[in-house]
């Protein structure tokens, strides 16, 4: 799960980690009670989860209330990347020196955890030369280790000190909350010479929520989505008119490109795991009829022992219930498939033999 | 360098070569039962199964069962294992095993957090072990012994090494190779999460060295950059033996988890054209769909004659 800015700053804060006073809003109302409290001038942050705000205009100065009320809705109603505003942060202006750069991730080649820092924040740290990388195990950062990155920023006295706390600071929460990556772009020396974190970034491994009920409060997910999850099921939503299917992540990210590469437009990824059956099935296909967008479903399912009958009567039953009038093209893979084809003879729902011929079936009668 | 056909296999002296013995923990499970029933009919050798608490009884009235893998061990000295326990309970499973000895262990389970993963590995690196996956089908030589839970229709005997981050790729892909009459020497299934105990590269340093091989397909997918290491690697050892790839994901959007937990492009970090591109330059084609992967391998035997 990413965590949006505001709540990964509720965990610098919770591990003591700098910040400038602010507050997150979802209205102009909420919005104008902060102001009073903050004071002006501040800035206004969308929230998203996804990168690239500042370009996209998600990031504005507010000197007063007027400017506030003219930017506030502007900001409120943008989307970027697809993703709208989950709230907007109201934070404090801050007179800034330098912008340094600190993050702590889980380096998945060298298989752990890894601290870069970089004398240059506040741009993508892709696009920075001056990197220093260490690779810290399991992620305990020891004293020695902080203030050897500290000395290697060319960082001296208190602030190398106060750099390299926030180091271990940072790495302790990493560990306990299992991030993948804890990020803290720009750190920012202020004038004063204290040290900042002016924005974050947390991921977290979704697989160890089991463990972490204190975060299970930052877990935003549509009835879609959660019924997925029940399931068992994976399902990313994308914007296309042809929902895809399948089983096995890898066999339907495939199916998404081969559909993508003849001129289809996704509307979802849906991995509905292991084995297909009716059940599995028929519930895949609930979740796709509560999809607006979608004008057809593209079926792809390897099941070496998989009986295609079986998943044929989900077809028939979803009909028959009424669940869905789309059009279904499926490429089922298993057995007894000469005797599914003849059951869905008088249905929507098609057979093909490979899933080149579903896909151009597919394409081809949406947009008749 | 781990030998993993000698883990598998024996050496030829050994009473039980091609025969080594197989411990299954979480035998007793819905997925375990099922799995250890389809591995003993491929004719996989499962001496044992494991489960706490059911010591004494006994798997489909002939495979006994014992309460922790240092029992099983103490009585089959069976190197190999295979966990199906639920993700939440694989750290301690895998304890179990490789503290009893275990020399392979093979991680069926999905959704195993990072964290116990690099605990597991660590122990693995201390004993000397290897393990495969988690989130992985398993690994086999076809006609010979399987320990995972592939499908066996795809797979026949041959001389072509396939490694995988995906289990329903590699049974597409492999199907579309013996159709195409290439059997496969060894399938390495890596596993889709976001750290493998036997990496890519890992894998390929186990198979590349194989006397009669003839040639290898690596069925990659977005996230991470280990088909990246593994096409420099390629490239450093200038490795000649005919080699296609195939990357799922084009299309997949940023920053979204693709069911994989590995699955996933941060910025231009795992993104396939960052793949594709390291491919190319190792001089492998990557194939557009799995069809198209035994043509590409076809053509690029038909060059190295």
């Amino acid at each position: 799960m990413r965590l949006l800015e505001f709540q990964a700053k509720e965990l610098f804060r919770e591990y003591g980690i700098n910040l400038l006073p602010s507050r997150a809003s979802k209205t102009i109302e909420e919005a104008k009670t902060y102001a009073k409290e903050l004071g002006y001038p501040f800035v206004i942050k969308i929230q998203v989860p996804v990168g690239g705000r500042g370009k996209a205009g998600g990031i504005q100065k507010c000197q007063n209330d007027d400017e506030l009320e003219l930017k506030y809705p502007q900001i409120l109603g943008l989307t970027i990347k697809g993703e709208k505003a989950r709230a907007i942060l109201l934070e404090k202006m801050a007179d800034i020196k330098k912008e340094l750069y600190l993050s702590m991730f889980l380096n998945r080649s060298k298989r752990c955890y890894t601290i870069i820092a970089s004398p240059e924040g506040g741009v993508e740290i892709e696009s920075v030369k001056n990197q220093i990388i260490k690779e810290v195990g399991l992620g305990n950062v020891s004293d020695e280790i902080a203030r050897e990155v500290a000395k290697e920023m060319k960082l001296e006295g208190k602030l190398a000190d106060d750099f390299a706390d926030i180091l271990k600071k940072l790495a302790k929460l990493t560990v306990e909350k299992e991030a993948e990556l804890a990020e803290i772009n720009p750190l920012a020396i202020m004038q004063d010479g204290s040290l900042m974190a002016l924005d974050g970034k947390f991921v977290t491994d979704d697989n160890s929520n089991f463990r972490h009920d204190e975060l299970q409060k930052y877990q935003e997910k549509t009835e879609i989505e959660e019924r997925a999850e029940k399931s068992g099921f994976s399902l990313v939503e994308l914007d296309g008119d042809i929902a895809v299917v399948g089983n096995g992540a890898g066999l339907v990210m495939s199916t998404l490109d081969m559909l993508s590469d003849n001129g289809g437009k996704p509307a979802c990824f849906l991995d509905v795991g292991g084995g297909a059956t009716t059940e599995s099935v028929y519930e895949a296909l609930t979740l796709i009829s509560k999809m607006s967008r979608v004008k057809g479903i593209l079926v792809n399912l390897y099941g070496g022992i998989v009986k295609t009958t079986v998943v044929a009567e989900a077809f028939l039953k979803a009909y028959e219930d009424n669940l869905i009038n789309l059009p279904v093209f499926s490429r089922l893979k298993g057995t007894e498939s000469e005797k599914a084809k003849e059951m869905l003879k008088n249905s929507r729902t098609k057979i093909y033999d490979s899933i080149e011929d579903a896909i151009n079936a597919a394409v081809l009668g949406i947009k008749k | 360098m781990t030998d993993i056909f000698k883990l598998l296999k024996g050496n030829p002296e050994d009473s039980d070569y091609k025969k080594k013995g197989v411990i299954v923990q979480g035998i007793t499970g819905a997925y375990g039962s099922l799995h250890a029933k389809n591995m003993i009919s491929y004719g996989t050798n499962i001496v044992a199964g494991v489960t706490p608490g059911k010591g004494g009884q006994k798997f489909e009235g002939k495979v006994p069962i014992y309460n922790t893998v240092k029992e099983a061990v103490d009585v089959t000295g069976a190197k190999i294992s295979i966990v199906f326990v639920p993700a939440k309970f694989f750290l301690d499973a895998a304890k179990d095993a490789l503290e009893a000895g275990i020399k392979l262990l093979v991680a069926i389970p999905e959704h195993v957090p990072v964290r116990d993963t690099m605990e597991a590995l660590e122990l693995a690196t201390q004993k000397g072990a290897v393990i495969i996956g988690p989130n992985t089908p398993g690994i086999m030589i076809p006609e010979l012994i399987k320990i995972g839970i592939m499908p066996p229709t795809p797979f026949k005997a041959g001389r072509i090494v396939v490694l995988s981050k995906s289990g329903t790729l590699l049974y597409e892909i492999c199907d579309a190779l013996t159709n195409a009459g290439f059997g496969q020497s060894i399938t390495i299934g890596v596993g889709g999460d976001p750290i493998n105990g036997t990496r890519m590269i890992d894998a390929f340093e186990m198979v590349k060295d194989i006397p009669d091989l003839e040639g290898l397909v690596i069925i990659g997918e977005i996230g991470g950059d280990s088909e990246e290491v593994l096409a420099q690697r390629i490239i450093d050892i200038g490795f000649k033996k005919p080699t296609v790839a195939y990357i799922a994901g084009r299309a997949a959007p940023k920053e979204k988890r693709m069911g994989h937990a590995g699955a996933i492009v941060m910025g231009t970090y795992g993104s396939a054209e960052s793949k594709v591109s390291m491919f190319n330059r190792a001089n492998i084609p990557v194939a557009k769909r799995p069809s198209q992967v035994p043509v590409l391998l076809a053509g690029k035997m038909q060059k190295s004659d």
